[in-house]
């Protein structure tokens, strides 16, 4: 399939606050195995000076992906889900995020490609508190895969 | 300078935990109709999975889990996981490519799994412990 070049640089309005939960960053670092205190324990967290349990570098992705909804789902855009590949994944960091954060995310479609068929569409989705403090940058690269 | 290796173990309970987790219910990480369905070889590991466990190998190597900078990785080949007990096993391995004069340390990450190499361009950059 081939998504209209015309949508880069396009954002969208923001997301509404994601609370995060102590628990939530619990879970998730339970599923991944990191056993780091400061991911479990707020008294552990403190003493690295943040407010409540840190989430590992990879669970921004759990709001961004529900937040790309957005775009996915963008009946102009047209994207088939069905046929979304995950390609590129990357985060920059200003802080981890912390239970306790009201989380909103602005997305934006930084670039869209054709190549060999396959269409690449690759999203920046800047994720800041409610007060609007940056806290991550997360870009995905996702490939539309065209009809074989 | 190499960083001691990593090994993880995946089974089916660790995608199943793991899609709970993060809200990821494809069903190609846990239905091998599905899966074979689409043309896969059957049920994946999330590329997000791969990913958090090479962020984990990350931060454990950094000795503070609050240390990532940036990280990054691109998702090359999809990690089979069979239905049984012993499920597969990614190796993470990691170099340090160059250490910045304002404490940045800049990784080069390589994970694979049967030998094969299941992410390309894995970096990471982590601040230098305080």
């Amino acid at each position: 399939m081939s998504l209209d070049p015309s949508y880069v640089g396009r954002s969208y309005p923001p997301t509404a606050p994601y609370q995060v939960g102590r628990e939530k960053i619990r879970e998730f670092a339970t599923a991944i195995g990191a056993t780091d205190p400061a991911h479990h324990d707020p008294e552990a967290a403190r003493a690295l000076g943040h407010p409540d349990v840190v989430a590992p570098p990879t669970f921004p992705f759990v709001i961004t992906m529900a937040a790309n909804r957005q775009i996915i789902e963008d009946p102009a855009l047209g994207v088939d889900y069905s046929r979304v590949v995950h390609g590129d994944q990357r985060f920059a960091y200003t802080r981890p995020v912390v239970a306790g954060d009201e989380l909103v995310c602005v997305n934006t479609i930084e670039d869209i490609t054709t190549r060999g068929g396959h269409g690449f569409l690759t999203t920046r989705t800047d994720v800041t508190t409610a007060a609007g403090e940056p806290v991550v940058a997360v870009w995905s690269k996702l490939v539309v895969r065209g009809e074989a | 300078m190499e960083l001691p290796p990593r090994t993880f173990r995946v089974t089916r309970a660790d995608l199943v935990r793991y899609a709970g987790a993060s809200g990821d219910f494809n069903p190609i990480h846990w239905s091998d109709r599905f899966a074979t369905k689409v043309g896969l070889p059957g049920v994946i590991a999330h590329g997000m999975f791969t990913m958090a466990l090479v962020g984990r190998a990350v931060t454990e190597w950094a000795g503070a889990p609050d240390a990532v900078v940036e990280y990054g990785v691109r998702f090359t080949r999809p990690v089979v996981v069979p239905d049984d007990d012993h499920g597969t096993e990614i190796e993470v391995t990691a170099v340090v490519r160059e250490v910045t004069e304002d404490g940045l340390t800049r990784l080069d990450v390589t994970a694979t799994c049967l030998g094969e190499k299941v992410l390309s361009q894995a970096r990471a950059t982590i601040r230098t412990a305080r």
